[in-house]
């Protein structure tokens, strides 16, 4: 089959690689017809993300249709399935509390030991994001192997085109997690740090959740606009101090809820994400913190911080006398993606949630690599790619 | 008689595969058993099925290949005794007979290999409740006589290499097996690892 693989910083190709097979009973392969780029895909684009092997196939917003099972498997030949990105396996005791982005069991036993020693314990499996998740085979390929595929994949009801439901995969749920860790009450002010698919959709889920107001921060004109059509107020960083703006514009007392919706590749030119990227570019560190310790600063007292936005290793000038002090709540993690699709499914259905807006290309998936050289470099244009395997290079 | 620094490990209620003076810990267990030397390892996973199903499953010696990486195979003899064929680096394979020194249904089973082992070893595994609902604490020690020689090197480098790290994979595949009914993997055919 034909996959997009990793070959190193900002070098990905498409590859004739083997076709994945049943290894375990509860398995299913999945014939992929959509599958998505991710801004966390960016994050292994530009080798922030350790443990990366060449060839490793990329992708974990994917969909497709059922074209084999395993015995243990609950799916049937044919059924239009979403994945979610996370592999739970649905038996242990996090998959029975619905923390499924912490399930115990679907990180192979021979990959644990380097998230092990990095985090005190040992991650989740996902698909396609380094070998620190498993090394599994990813989606942005023309098949996938799908484990514990009697957890996962939710069935799509006819009349529900791709594009409609694909965002279940990682980015919907995510964003509704992240603005289900604001803790919205009635009267709150909710801060959205950066305006990509997260941060849209957390925009979005924010205002069903009930939040009063809505303030989106970003520097790309475009994606501003689209948090400003949902209804957000918006703050372009580029012109604008962002705290003092947040802390006036909520009449002195600063957001009920934050979100750093960004992680560890903020952008902008402040002295301390200039120290961080230079300390990140000679390896002195990891990631750069620049919103993390924004939001942690703009947050009013007692208030919450949520933190969609990926990290993955240590922070340099950490605000934790603002965060103790001030009394803050933190909420963040990978997505409990399961505990959430059935729900953002029915809201799709009845039409209160719409993520098609999001998508600016549909590409085939020959035209992978193009498509993530395109999300990186052009990102006020490019908001969301979308890979079709069944489309001809020349027809697009 | 005991190292004043394992006394003192053992007054905090902790496993002493947690003590800081390892090699203390093993020189004494190396001392206790007669051996030349010894090296202790030991890991404590939950797993969320019942104390009876996990000892019976391990209690048949058989099982065992199923997720232990570098078991070939484990053929009881009678109910005692078992004879272990481990897998060597250089395509060889180390054997060994075991005896049951302790059975206790629901609780604990501990093994030991008899006279002219290739490797002299002893396990113990050990099931207790967790807190109610938490499912079962299963703690596994192994004691084994690192062998000397040629085929010592040879073993160094499969057993002593990360001993733990070993410990601590075995029981992960358990738990995987037993609460999911398979251990879990990213091996092809399923296109994943290439690197």
């Amino acid at each position: 089959m034909r996959a997009l693989t990793w070959h190193g910083k900002h070098d990905v190709r498409m590859d004739s690689v083997p076709d994945p097979q049943i290894v375990n009973p509860r398995d299913a392969i999945i014939k992929i017809t959509s599958t998505a780029i991710c801004g966390s895909d960016l994050h292994l684009y530009d080798s922030y993300i350790p443990s990366l092997h060449k060839g490793d196939i990329l992708g974990h917003e994917f969909m497709g249709e059922v074209v084999e099972v395993g015995p243990g498997s609950s799916l049937t030949k044919g059924q239009r399935v979403v994945v979610p990105f996370v592999i739970a396996c649905g038996q242990c005791f996090f998959c029975e509390k619905q923390q499924f982005a912490a399930c115990d069991n679907s990180n192979p036993a021979e990959k644990v030991d380097m998230s092990e020693v990095a985090y005190g314990h040992a991650m989740t499996g996902a698909f396609g994001y380094s070998h620190l998740t498993g090394g599994y085979a990813g989606g942005q390929a023309e098949y996938v192997r799908v484990p514990y595929s009697d957890v996962g994949p939710i069935v799509i009801p006819d009349g529900l085109e791709d594009d409609k439901v694909l965002f279940l995969s990682d980015i919907l749920p995510t964003g509704w997690m992240a603005a289900e860790n604001c803790q919205i009450e009635p009267g709150d002010t909710v801060a959205v740090w950066g305006c990509g698919p997260v941060g849209l959709f957390t925009i979005q889920s924010a205002f069903l959740m009930g939040a009063h107001r809505v303030i989106a921060i970003d520097h790309y004109p475009h994606r501003l606009e689209f948090a400003k059509s949902m209804g957000a107020e918006i703050i372009n960083y580029h012109d604008v101090k962002v705290r003092e703006a947040l802390t006036e514009m909520t009449g002195g007392i600063g957001p009920d809820a934050v979100v750093d919706a960004v992680g560890m590749e903020s952008h902008g030119f402040t002295i301390d994400n200039i120290l961080d990227a230079v300390k990140t570019t000679t390896k002195l560190g990891t990631d750069r913190t620049h919103v993390l310790r924004e939001v942690i600063m703009a947050c009013r007292k007692g208030g919450r911080v949520s933190i969609p936005g990926v990290y993955g290793g240590m922070a340099d000038k950490f605000p934790i006398g603002a965060l103790m002090e001030k009394g803050l709540q933190v909420k963040t993690g990978q997505t409990h993606v399961h505990k959430y699709l059935r729900p953002l499914l029915d809201m799709i259905g009845e039409g209160k949630i719409d993520t098609t807006f999001l998508i600016s290309h549909r590409l085939p998936l020959e035209s992978a690599p193009e498509g993530y050289r395109m999300f990186k470099e052009e990102q006020n244009d490019v908001t969301k790619v979308v890979l079709k395997p069944d489309w001809q290079k020349e027809a697009a | 008689m005991s190292d004043e620094n394992v006394e003192r490990a053992r007054e905090s209620d902790a496993p002493l595969t947690a003590a800081v003076h390892q090699r203390d810990v093993a020189k004494e267990v190396a001392e206790d058993r007669g051996w030349r030397e010894a090296a202790l390892v030991g890991r404590t996973v939950t797993i969320n099925r019942p104390r009876s199903e996990l000892y019976a499953f391990w209690r048949d010696f058989r099982n065992l290949a199923a997720f232990m990486e570098n078991v070939e195979s484990v053929t009881p003899g009678d109910d005692r005794i078992s004879h272990w064929v481990v897998k060597a680096p250089a395509g060889r394979t180390v054997q060994w007979d075991a005896i049951v020194t302790e059975d206790v249904p629901g609780e604990v089973i501990a093994w030991e290999s008899v006279e002219g082992a290739d490797i002299k070893n002893t396990g113990r595994i050990e099931f207790r409740d967790g807190p109610p609902g938490r499912g079962t604490e299963v703690t596994a020690t192994i004691v084994y006589d690192p062998p000397a020689g040629e085929l010592g090197k040879l073993i160094a480098k499969l057993f002593q290499k990360e001993p733990k790290i070993q410990a601590r994979r075995e029981l992960r595949r358990f738990k995987q097996l037993m609460e999911t009914g398979e251990v879990s993997t990213s091996e092809a055919p399923d296109a994943a690892p290439r690197g």
